[in-house]
């Protein structure tokens, strides 16, 4: 067994394609049109053929409120690996990336938490300081 | 009121809650959960902090602030100057 697909839910699916490409910096996987919706996915430049992120439809009644007492408290849905988080946290701000977690370095680990516009936050973490 | 800032002040995990506050203000929930945790090896739920944050809210030596969405505590000193105006720190002539 292995876990091949991951994923968020999105208030609007053409958004989050938008956000996760053109600010995260990911790249479409597949795209299969199922109705309303799509199976629609992104992977990690760096790893094509790495774990996909489905961008999922939160249309389900029950998942609005979840992620709504999510964002209230701060927390994030998932996170991602990136090679240094305060470039990272840099370079999404610059294109205007709104951070709820500016970078918090916790001994070997640093994280920030963002938002992605689609009604999640997300957490970027270092596992270990570039700078030591 | 005053009553509630030295029972608010009494439990070491809200001074540490203060202390992360002073460093960084203006946290949401979870990195408050996440420094007391990670920096601190605190163990207690999101539901105990959740806690102690509404009791430093009633004695106000904490203040939320609602960002659209996001939700921010913020440190609150002010309460603070009821202790020294008590007990003045500065008795001026008495230093030799």
């Amino acid at each position: 067994m292995r876990i091949n697909v991951t994923g968020v839910y999105v208030d609007d699916q053409h958004k989050a394609l938008r956000f996760y490409t053109e600010v995260l910096g990911f790249v479409k996987k597949t795209e299969i049109p199922l109705g309303e919706a799509s199976w629609l996915t992104v992977v990690s430049p760096d790893e094509p053929h790495g774990t996909e992120l489905i961008l999922e439809p939160d249309a389900h009644p029950a998942v609005r409120p979840f992620k709504e007492a999510l964002v209230d408290d701060g927390i994030p849905f998932t996170s991602f690996a990136v090679d240094d988080v305060r470039t990272e946290c840099e370079r999404l701000r610059s294109l205007g990336v709104r951070f709820t977690q500016e970078p918090l370095a916790m001994g070997p680990v640093t994280t920030a938490v963002f938002d992605d516009t689609c009604g999640n936050l997300i957490q970027i973490a270092t596992a270990r300081e570039a700078t030591g | 009121m005053v009553g509630d800032v030295y029972r608010a002040l009494a439990d070491p995990t809200r001074r540490t809650i203060l202390d992360e506050l002073t460093e960084r203000d203006g946290q949401t929930l979870f990195e408050i959960c996440t420094r007391l945790t990670m920096k601190h090896g605190l163990s207690s739920s999101r539901q105990a902090i959740s806690q102690h944050l509404e009791v430093l809210e009633a004695a106000g030596l904490v203040r939320t602030k609602r960002e659209g969405r996001y939700k921010f505590h913020f440190i609150e000193t002010t309460p603070l100057r009821a202790v020294v105006e008590r007990w003045p720190i500065d008795r001026g002539e008495d230093h030799r």
